[in-house]
């Protein structure tokens, strides 16, 4: 910070509760292994992350379908400079997978080698508890098919 | 729509400016603007002020800003477009004239991000995109955004680290002839090549600094040019706006910005011009990957030959196109609110061939230039085309 004088404003500290109502099953889910998307029952689309109103035809109606979680790396990144609220993490890799239903997703991609990882290779997105409690999910890599 | 020009420009040094709050550094614009266009702020109906915010003190920093540069009363809006905030002033200034709803408008960009430590600035970005799918688990950074296009693009068409440095490199050369300019250094590519790793593959030099800045422009109609006698009005011939999912994993590729090519094509069409009319433009260098999808994503070139216009020096002084010849947000500083209004006062005095030193001016003939703005990873985008 710069050596001019400077006012400490008041601290304030935040944190939103964030609504999950109408994806609740997806969260459930997590906690049971599974990995949810939405199908939009009208028009077909297929959401992940999921939504309760498709945004393309704009029906609410939506069915829960489980994942596989199988797919393909598309691009990744070594975030190495963390934000504050992720500084006592190890620095991670973040990636976007192609799934085999159709969709992409977003996530840590862990239990790699960084110089293992390249663009193509196959992945595996599973539901994980994180140290802090979290529920949340990450890529690893798809186990070899003998 | 009515014909609307920019007759006044103002720009604070950019840079950490801990040596004053926002609305002294916002006053820094507003009175050289106001001054050059021969006006007081009893003269202006309407202002659009750009700021993000969150990383200063002031939550209204429209009302906080109007009010110290004696603007109160007047009809006032605070905009948000992420990184192309100071452009979406701009297009709010711009319609209220074009419309014929008032006569004359003020844009001013302001922002104040030195206020706040660096990893909280790194957490405030990295945020602003989709909350709850990419930060709240997976703490993706602004630089992460970038990477994740960084990575698939080079995979893609080969292009390497170097490649990307050499947009650093060159921007950095423009900066140090900038005075305004946060960064006024030249570098080299092993300087880039060598510099700490942010989001890999981006390493420190391949991002833009973090920084305090203002600047202000003052439009008018036609009527009100030739009433005011400007001698030298610059024409908005175009404006296009276009916005992308907030949400990386919903895209369909990552080696370009949809919302770039969108906002291009709507301002060419308007301004009746051809990317190959383009005499100099401004363009969102954020991270060195975001200038080389900037000249794919604006029709400069084909779809993965952006990296070569680089390496073939295409993009200076002397070359097809100078691009980026005040820094760009690389070496200038991207003081997010300001940045896009800072191009348009760049770009101004380029058309009336004032810019200081004249080895940064670029050649004029037809005087066409193009301002590219992206808010956060093509979320946002606005493209302005200016001609004299």
């Amino acid at each position: 910070m710069s050596e001019m004088p400077t006012l400490p404003s008041r601290k304030l500290e935040i944190s939103y509760h964030i609504p999950i109502n109408k994806t609740k099953k997806f969260w459930d889910g997590l906690r049971e292994g599974k990995i949810y998307g939405v199908k939009c029952r009208k028009c077909g689309k297929l959401y992940f992350p999921p939504v309760a109103d498709c945004g393309e035809c704009y029906s609410s109606e939506m069915d829960w379908v489980e994942l596989s979680g199988e797919g393909e790396v598309l691009t990744f990144t070594h975030i190495i400079i963390r934000p504050t609220s992720f500084q006592d993490q190890q620095p991670y890799t973040v990636a976007i997978a192609q799934l085999k239903e159709g969709v992409k997703a977003l996530a840590w991609l862990k239990d790699v080698r960084r110089k293992d990882i390249r663009i193509g290779m196959k992945v595996k997105m599973v539901p994980r508890i994180s140290e802090e409690g979290r529920i949340t999910y990450e890529f690893k890599p798809a186990e070899k098919k003998e | 729509m009515k014909k609307v020009a920019i007759i006044g420009v103002g720009h604070s040094r950019f840079g950490e400016r801990q040596d004053v709050n926002v609305r002294e550094l916002a006053f820094e614009s507003v009175k050289p603007a106001l001054e050059e266009a021969g006006l007081t702020p009893r003269d202006i109906p309407y202002v659009s002020v750009g700021s993000i915010g969150v990383w200063y003190e002031e939550p209204l920093p429209a009302v906080a800003v109007a009010e110290y540069c004696g603007l109160t009363g007047v009809g006032l809006t605070r905009v948000e477009a992420a990184c192309a905030t100071g452009s979406a002033a701009v297009y709010s200034a711009y319609t209220a004239v074009a419309s014929g709803y008032v006569d004359i408008s003020l844009v001013i960009g302001v922002e104040k991000m030195r206020e706040v430590d660096t990893f909280t600035a790194v957490e405030l970005m990295g945020r602003a995109g989709s909350y709850l799918w990419e930060f709240e688990n997976f703490g993706l950074t602004f630089p992460g955004y970038y990477a994740l296009y960084a990575t698939a693009y080079m995979n893609r068409f080969g292009a390497s680290e170097e490649d990307l440095a050499l947009v650093a490199v060159k921007n950095h050369k423009y900066g140090a002839m900038n005075p305004l300019a946060h960064i006024q250094r030249e570098i080299t590519v092993e300087d880039v090549l060598s510099s700490y790793v942010v989001a890999w593959p981006l390493k420190l030099y391949d991002c833009c600094p973090i920084t305090d800045g203002s600047a202000a422009i003052v439009l008018a109609s036609e009527e009100k040019v030739k009433e005011l006698k400007i001698d030298t009005p610059v024409w908005i011939a175009g404006i296009g706006s276009s916005s992308g999912t907030g949400t990386l994993s919903y895209r369909s590729d990552f080696i370009g910005l949809d919302a770039a090519v969108k906002a291009s094509r709507i301002a060419y069409k308007m301004a009746g011009v051809e990317p190959r009319d383009i005499e100099v433009a401004n363009v969102h260098d954020c991270f060195t990957i975001a200038e080389i999808m900037a000249y794919e994503d604006l029709g400069f070139c084909d779809r993965g030959e952006g990296f070569k216009m680089v390496r073939e020096g295409q993009t200076e002084i002397g070359g097809r196109i100078p691009i980026n010849i005040d820094g760009g947000l690389k070496a200038k500083g991207h003081p997010i609110g300001a940045t896009g209004v800072s191009m348009m006062v760049e770009l101004t005095k380029q058309l009336k061939e004032e810019v200081k030193p004249s080895s940064r001016q670029a050649p004029m003939k037809n005087y066409v230039a193009l301002a590219h703005n992206v808010g956060g990873t093509g979320h946002y985008c606005y493209v302005t085309i200016l001609r004299r």
